[in-house]
């Protein structure tokens, strides 16, 4: 093309034009090419805008090329069947009709190579323009099969192309979350999704396979990254969606089928966690598990080894997993032995400090609110609180002071741990064993929530108020925890700093003389102003 | 006579020879009234009845009043028996007649005395014949009747009333006329007669008065006209005869009124003793001290410190109250803030303990020799100069020479900065020290009491001043010593300004917070704060009691310096350095409230643990912000061993926290070695301040484990070691054992007392209610209807009684005329029958 050759045109001004001309001059060419076939030689500088590096000559080459075989399709003027090579084409006896349309087969053919290459590589427009394109190519494919098939009896779907694209999206090397969130409009389409589902497993498969699992983060992120955005519809009725209509037996097509539907979301989901997972991507799978993957299998059960597998691990895994438990267990009858001595190993001072704390708490609340646990457990929980307590900042404290006073409340008999008159006076050492693992043999039902009355002395008043609570009798009614679990300093802070009825602010009567001085000289014997 | 009042009275007869006794026991004569219940504690009079009596009772009394005025009726004369007791029917009639018969004796004699003169009865009292005295008194009142009144009625009465005394009557003749010019008077007449006699008394007595006082006024008028005459002439007179007479009376009126008026020696307000004012001081830092604890304790304070916000700027806070401070020039101030100065100077000496007595006593008696000088200035002179000023302070007359030199270059008055960039102009280029003058004087000359847009200016200046702080200490390096000279000013705005102080030092705590927080939110690797921040937190302390259970200002300071120590990571010996000012400042919040704080003890473990090399076997997780491994999780590993035997303990530099040159390894591990002295400075604080928490041991665990296990003291220096073996003994010292936890009793809660209400019940079965008068009207109706029953029914017995009587008169007349007719037939029969017997006769 003329103008895209003075690539070199200093002013932008200049280059502007020219793209606008050679948009233009595209266009032409485009309506050149479908209005007689003497132009056909000009599709080669269409593919030769696709491989341009400036991305404005890429799109509207992109936008010529959709087009051009759009239309192309419609007319069934591309090569249908298996495709002979070029060089055969000379050589093998087929018309001008036929040489036509096998010459027009490999230049789309070779322009849908050029667009894959632009989806993993490209500028964001670029790649937006070239999945838009691709995207059309498969709808026009769809109604327009290029395979000769006897079509009523195989469905008709653009495999090749849609597996292309996946694969490319999946790519090895780079991140490509963007245009994977690109492509999700997509897969709202049901049939899409449902081969993308498939397609993604085989992928899966095929790549972990061949690296043995080892270093593939960028792949297996991107992987996330699609599968966590798929989502199947809840009823069979929704799924109208498609981008094939399928003329004769719609109705028995495997991608208009729900269940078919769960079947490869479930298989692809446990294709990937097959694999050894990365820490991050283990924390990332089990954060979204309880409410977008297990709702949507066929059989949740099926995940109840990953899940234990995951509750084994320990630390912030366990704590997640422990949400995916709930559900299993809660609607799907999984019985976990020692399922609670676990819950129980699990409470560390860590626990306090993980981002997951507010969704621990809110889950433990839940597994200890039966009635019908041991007194021996639930003293051992509660004791265990209590220790960890000492160790934990105020925004925490503020959950387990009233987690464990619910405790103690739901379970009547614990309340030996704050009132335990029949002992007499004789002073003992603490029974408790910390380090024991199992609640059983704790012994913390001998013993008695001294933390507790030590966090009387707590600095912040609210904790101190709400440890003052052991006192007296505790109320009948439960405190609500959930209001407290996602508390921060900041906002504890704003409660002493918002109030607005200040009667008189105390003061210091000692008379400050010097910065270093006062309040025991702490700081002034330890450091010097100079 | 009719059948039944016959037998009535027939039984009245019988009835009347009984004894009453006789009657009440006959069961027949005795009605018994039913009672429907039985009332506790009432008697009744009426349970039994004796109906025959009263009916018997009732037929006499009638018999004798209603019968008798019937009898009477229609007579136009009747009889009226007056002998004596005829109508007495109590009197038995022998005793009737023989008093009858005494009475009709004593009339007999009384009449024969009339005539019977000579023999006469004398009456005597005292021994005096009672004629005599009447004689006298009536001679003796003639004299006396004008003069005294009481007499005089007192004697004319007694006549009349001895009248009743029985008096055999005097045989004279005047006493015969006299009595008879009594009688004819009668007692109405005489008492008449006496009252007007007593009112004309009056009334002569009061003329009498009158006319004196006229005439005493009469003279006083005329006295006055003469006298006006004689003053007019008399200074005339004097003056040219005697001048120098005039000023004498004159002195001595002075005299005598000064004398009069002198003060009479009244009590005045003794002078404290030094005793006395310090048991004073003490007191009142007891008072405070007992807030302090009240606060802590989380009570409501009442009006705590109230007396505190009134204080001046250079309130010592010893009570000396400078009451002309108005009346001062600015000199004035400016000495007195030396003297501000050199107590301060003695106070500090007194802290430290290090300053020599003898200095110290210097100080003082300078000081207290300006102070009695001042005052005495004070009383003598208003205005006085610097220059006289400077005598007293002999002693240190080189150092306020120098002073004097450096203050005169500033100006006495100062203008209060409006904004910020005046503050930053009016300081600058100043030394600290005069730039602490500069406010002190700024804040005198723009106190409050002066004018009133003061006040606003002055608050403003505070918060101007923090952000000064902030500037100073940003600087590089940074100027804290500014910032140390400062305080006192600080101090004072702040005891000025509670409210301003409070919100400014909020806002600063709150945005820094909220700056953490957000970036926890999004990278999770927050900056420990800068040295402003700690340099604010510091004063905080200062200012505000760090000890009160809630605090505006310093709950949420404590909060800032938790979410430093829990969430901030520490990446360098920098952030070491900062985190270990935090930790003290966290330390000193608490030293006298002796609060729990788990993020410092955590902390400091996690400091601890920084220093241990293998992390691997130290059975104790480690807490965020520590990592048990990275980079920074050996920050306090020593690079060489053998450093520490040159290390000596020095202090840390507070600009240590911001730009830290350690350029060789040996520099690197000193400074290492440092922060871990402090670190162990600080748990031993840390365990002297818990060891009363029941779960000292288990707080402790971790320390005590990577004290004995893990940081052996072998190869730290001494000073070190001693720590090291002091904490461990400190926590190996506590006691491990406690008693289990009980609820606190509670106090049994008491029955419900329920104590009768009593209502007084004036008449039963009244409505009750209503207002006194409907009341009394009620009361009146119901007296009235029963009253009017009972004459109903007196009527209507009476009626019937008369009926009855009237029918037996009847009766009594008819039978009578039967009778005389029987009587009549039965004569005029026997004279038919003699006629016929006649007759028969004549016939015969």
């Amino acid at each position: 093309m003329a103008s895209t050759k003075k690539r070199n045109v200093s002013s932008a001004k200049t280059t502007e034009r020219s793209i606008k001309i050679a948009k233009l001059d595209l266009d032409s060419k485009v309506d050149d090419i479908l209005e007689s076939r003497k132009h056909a030689n000009d599709v080669f500088d269409i593919l030769e805008g696709l491989q341009s590096e400036r991305e404005k000559s890429v799109i509207s080459a992109v936008n010529a090329c959709s087009r051009l075989f759009c239309s192309l399709l419609e007319r069934k003027e591309l090569f249908m069947g298996k495709l002979p090579g070029e060089d055969e084409v000379l050589s093998g006896g087929y018309s001008a009709e036929e040489k036509y349309q096998i010459f027009m087969r490999h230049r789309y053919n070779s322009s849908v190579e050029m667009l894959l290459e632009h989806l993993s590589l490209g500028h964001p427009e670029v790649y937006e323009s070239a999945l838009c394109c691709l995207m059309k190519f498969a709808a026009a494919e769809g109604q327009h099969p290029l395979e000769d098939l006897d079509w009523t009896e195989h469905y008709s779907f653009p495999r090749h192309l849609i597996q292309a694209v996946v694969d490319r999206l999946l790519s090895k090397t780079r991140d490509n979350s963007l245009q994977i969130s690109r492509f999700q409009e997509f897969l709202e389409m049901e049939d899409i999704r449902y081969y993308a589902m498939s397609f993604i497993r085989e992928s899966v498969g095929r790549v972990m396979d061949k690296n043995k699992g080892a270093g593939m983060l960028l792949y297996q992120r991107n992987v996330f990254t699609i599968m966590s955005n798929i989502s199947v519809p809840s009823q069979e009725s929704e799924l109208t969606n498609f981008m094939v209509k399928q003329e004769a037996k719609h109705e028995d097509w495997k991608a208009a089928k729900l269940l078919e539907h769960k079947r490869a979301f479930e298989r692809m989901w446990l294709g990937f966690l097959k694999y050894k997972l990365p820490n991050s991507m283990y924390k990332k799978v089990l954060v979204i598990l309880h409410d977008s993957i297990l709702p949507h299998m066929s059989k949740p059960t099926l995940m109840i080894d990953f899940l234990t597998a995951a509750y084994e691990v320990g630390g912030a895994i366990s704590l997640l997993a422990l949400n995916g438990l709930f559900v299993l267990i809660h609607q799907h009858n999984l019985d976990y032995p020692d399922f609670y001595r676990k819950l129980y190993n699990l409470l560390e001072p860590s626990v306090f400090y993980v981002k997951y704390r507010a969704r621990f708490f809110h889950l433990t609340n839940i597994f200890l609110s039966s009635s019908h646990l041991p007194v021996y457990l639930v003293a051992a929980f509660a004791k265990r609180l209590a220790r960890l307590a000492l160790t934990v900042p105020p925004t925490a404290l503020l959950i387990v002071l009233p987690f464990l006073y619910n405790l103690i409340r739901r379970h009547p008999s614990c309340r030996v741990l704050i009132h335990r008159p029949s002992a007499g006076d004789e002073p003992l050492e603490d029974p408790y064993l910390m380090d024991e693992e199992d609640p059983a043999q704790c012994r913390a039902l001998e013993s008695s929530l001294w933390e507790i009355k030590t966090l009387q002395k707590h600095y912040h008043p609210d904790v101190a108020k709400a440890a003052m609570l052991i006192n007296t009798p505790l109320s009948e009614k439960e405190d609500d925890i959930d209001a407290v679990l996602e508390i921060t300093t900041f906002e504890m802070m704003e409660r002493d700093l918002n109030q607005t009825q200040i009667k008189s602010v105390p003061l210091e009567f000692e008379t400050a003389t010097q910065l270093l001085k006062g309040g025991g000289d702490v700081l002034g014997q330890n450091f010097s102003l100079d | 006579m009719g059948k039944v009042p016959k037998k009535r009275s027939l039984a009245d007869k019988v009835r009347k020879t009984k004894t009453s006794a006789e009657i009440k026991n006959n069961p027949f004569e005795v009605k018994i009234n039913r009672k429907k219940f039985e009332v506790l504690g009432r008697k009744s009079k009426h349970d039994v009845g004796l109906p025959g009596v009263s009916r018997s009772k009732a037929n006499n009394k009638r018999k004798e009043t209603l019968l008798k005025e019937y009898k009477l009726k229609n007579k136009s004369s009747k009889l009226i028996d007056r002998r004596f007791g005829e109508y007495d029917t109590n009197m038995a009639p022998e005793d009737k007649i023989l008093k009858r018969f005494a009475m009709e004796r004593q009339r007999a004699h009384d009449k024969k005395d009339v005539y019977n003169l000579n023999e006469e009865e004398e009456l005597t009292h005292y021994g005096q014949s009672l004629a005599e005295m009447e004689k006298f008194n009536d001679i003796g009142n003639s004299d006396d009747e004008s003069e005294e009144k009481g007499l005089l009625s007192a004697d004319r009465l007694p006549l009349r009333r001895r009248g009743g005394l029985l008096r055999k009557k005097s045989s004279g003749d005047q006493q015969q006329e006299e009595e008879g010019s009594h009688r004819a008077k009668s007692r109405q007449e005489l008492i008449e007669e006496l009252i007007q006699k007593s009112k004309q008394e009056k009334r002569e007595r009061q003329v009498q008065k009158e006319e004196s006082q006229e005439l005493t006024e009469q003279l006083d008028k005329e006295w006055k006209s003469i006298q006006a005459l004689m003053v007019k002439k008399t200074p005339k007179s004097e003056s040219a005869d005697q001048p120098e007479e005039k000023p004498k009376p004159e002195e001595y009126d002075k005299m005598v009124r000064e004398l009069v008026f002198e003060m009479k020696a009244q009590p005045s307000e003794r002078l404290k003793t030094p005793e006395e004012i310090a048991r004073e001081a003490r007191e009142k830092l007891q008072k405070l001290e007992a807030d302090r604890l009240r606060r802590m304790m989380g009570e409501e304070a009442v009006d705590s410190t109230q007396s505190q916000t009134h204080m001046s700027a250079d309130d010592l806070n010893d009570g000396f109250i400078l009451d002309k401070e108005d009346q001062k020039t600015l000199s004035y101030q400016v000495r007195e803030e030396k003297c501000f100065i050199s107590e301060e100077e003695g106070d500090e000496e007194e802290e430290d303990g290090e300053g020599s007595s003898e200095e110290e006593e210097d100080e003082e008696d300078g000081h207290s020799d300006l102070e009695s000088e001042q005052e005495s200035e004070d009383e003598e002179h208003n205005k006085e100069d610097e220059v006289i000023s400077t005598k007293p302070s002999l002693s240190k007359e080189e150092l306020k020479a120098q002073q004097e030199a450096a203050k005169a270059e500033l100006p006495y008055t100062f203008a209060v900065p409006e904004v910020y960039g005046d503050l930053q102009n009016l300081l600058d280029g100043h030394t600290p020290d005069n730039k602490r003058i500069i406010l002190a004087r700024t804040q005198k000359c723009n106190h409050p009491s002066l004018a009133v847009g003061n006040k606003l200016k002055l608050q403003k200046l505070f918060g101007f001043l923090l952000k000064y702080f902030g500037e100073m200490t940003n600087l590089s390096p940074p100027d804290l010593t500014t910032v140390d000279k400062l305080i006192p000013e600080l101090y004072t705005l702040c005891q000025m300004f509670p409210d301003e102080a409070c919100k400014s030092l909020q806002n600063i705590f709150g945005d820094a917070a909220c700056c953490i927080e957000k970036v926890l939110d999004c990278t999770g690797q927050p900056d420990l704060p800068k040295l402003d921040m700690l340099v604010y937190l510091k004063v905080t302390a200062l200012l505000f009691p760090t000890s009160d259970f809630r605090h505006p200002v310093t709950t949420p300071a404590l909060l800032y310096i938790s979410l430093n120590l829990t969430k901030v990571p520490v990446r360098s010996l920098q952030d070491v350095t900062k985190c270990l000012v935090l930790c003290c400042l966290a330390v000193e919040y608490f030293s006298f409230s002796k609060r729990f704080m788990p993020e410092l003890i955590n902390f400091l473990v996690g400091m601890l643990q920084l220093a241990v090399q293998d992390k691997t076997s130290l059975g104790y997780t480690m807490v965020p912000p520590f990592r048990p491994s990275g980079k920074c999780s050996e920050l306090l590993v020593l690079s060489d061993s053998g450093s520490s035997k040159s290390w000596s303990k020095k202090r840390l530099q507070l600009s240590a926290t911001e730009r830290l040159e350690l350029n060789t390894d040996l520099d690197r591990d000193h400074h290492r070695l440092t922060c871990l002295s402090v670190t162990l400075d600080l748990l031993k604080r840390c365990c002297l301040l818990y060891k009363d928490l029941l779960s000292f041991n288990h707080i402790f665990q971790p320390v005590r484990t990577l004290l004995s296990k893990h940081l052996s003291a072998q190869t730290l220096p001494e000073p070190v070691q001693e720590l090291h073996r002091e904490i461990l003994e400190l926590i190996s010292g506590a006691p491990v054992t406690r008693s289990p936890l009980v609820l606190e009793k509670k106090k049994p809660i008491p029955l419900k007392l329920l104590t009768p209400k009593i209502v007084e019940v004036l008449d039963y079965g009244k409505k009750r209610g209503s207002s006194r008068e409907e009341r009394e009207k009620e009361k009146l109706k119901h007296k009235y209807k029963k009253e009017f029953k009972g004459a109903l029914r007196e009527i209507r017995k009476d009626s019937r009684f008369l009926a009855r009587e009237k029918l037996n008169e009847v009766m009594n007349r008819d039978a009578e005329r039967k009778r005389k007719v029987k009587e009549l037939f039965g004569s005029l029969a026997t004279q038919e029958g003699e006629w016929k017997a006649l007759k028969r006769r004549k016939k015969k």
